[in-house]
């Protein structure tokens, strides 16, 4: 590492850590207030969906798999 | 890959790992960084695309490996849908790369070195999906194909994992920025971060081996 590395280095820890104590926004109040579990209900509907639907294809593919076996 | 053909167990862990990715990916505690704020979650999603798409290709190389040994077109019909799960998990990367880029580094394209070195990586995947499509007798389709796939894979790597490390990259680990390093990923995110990955590739491997039966299963029909 050389020196001017170093320096960049020092100084974005300082800067990282000045940045720190100050209040960095997190949406902490949104989180507070609970309106995030919307969100993750919204997602999950989302993906559970997909996942029905998933097992739909599997279990159609694996019919089709019996009925090729049954037809050899 | 065959085993994951026959076993039906790893599709409730895949659905439960990536259930709990997203309820912990939004509701856990995530370290507070300056210019990342929450989007320090989107760790949790962006990332295991890459993680999945690397897993994917290295399946699809494998099983390219096992048709020049065997001449067994099975073997292909695996490469091929691995192949093609891998350029879908690596198109989603990019794009989600870029609408986190476009909140965080100003811009969604700002020619990063891993930014490009994973475009060019797509690109060549790209061209072995054409290249495959443009040859009509199967026996050649594979074996062309599979050779091109080894020659895809060995050029993957160092593009991925070796040259963006060499320059200044915005991307995190690569140089000196104020993302999240080695330092920064914390316990909390690890929690999180690990079942992920693991979740989310072996979506990606449900996904391939869905398509892979199907095309088996017209193989089968084809040959009768």
């Amino acid at each position: 590492m050389n020196i001017r590395k170093l320096q960049a280095f020092i100084f974005l820890t300082f800067t990282g850590l000045i940045a720190n104590a100050q209040e960095i926004e997190m949406a902490d109040d949104f989180r507070g207030e609970g309106k995030i579990y919307v969100v993750v209900a919204v997602v999950l509907l989302l993906i559970i969906g997909i996942f029905v639907q998933l097992m739909r294809i599997e279990n159609k593919v694996k019919s089709l798999e019996k009925e090729n076996e049954g037809s050899n | 890959m065959r085993y994951l053909i026959r076993s039906d167990w790893w599709k409730w862990l895949t659905m439960a790992l990536v259930i709990y990715t997203i309820v912990g990916g939004f509701l856990m505690p995530a370290p507070r960084l300056p210019i990342l704020n929450e989007t320090v979650r989107n760790l949790h999603f962006h990332v295991p695309m890459w993680f999945g798409m690397i897993f994917l290709f290295t399946g699809s190389v494998i099983y390219a490996i096992k048709y020049l040994k065997t001449k067994n077109l099975e073997n292909d019909i695996l490469s091929a849908t691995l192949v093609d799960t891998g350029i879908l998990f690596g198109i989603l990367g990019l794009l989600s790369g870029m609408i986190w880029a476009n909140f965080t580094w100003g811009e969604p394209w700002s020619n990063d070195p891993k930014q490009n070195a994973s475009a060019i990586a797509m690109l060549i995947y790209f061209a072995l999906v054409i290249l495959r499509g443009s040859l009509a007798d199967e026996h050649q389709k594979a074996r062309i194909g599979a050779v091109y796939n080894v020659f895809a894979f060995a050029v993957l790597i160092p593009l991925l994992f070796i040259l963006p490390r060499l320059t200044d990259s915005l991307h995190p680990g690569n140089g000196g920025n104020p993302g999240f390093n080695a330092y920064d990923l914390d316990n909390n995110l690890r929690l999180v971060f690990y079942p992920a990955v693991l979740g989310w590739t072996l979506l990606g491997f449900w996904v391939a081996t869905l398509q892979s039966r199907i095309k088996i299963l017209e193989f089968k029909k084809e040959l009768e």
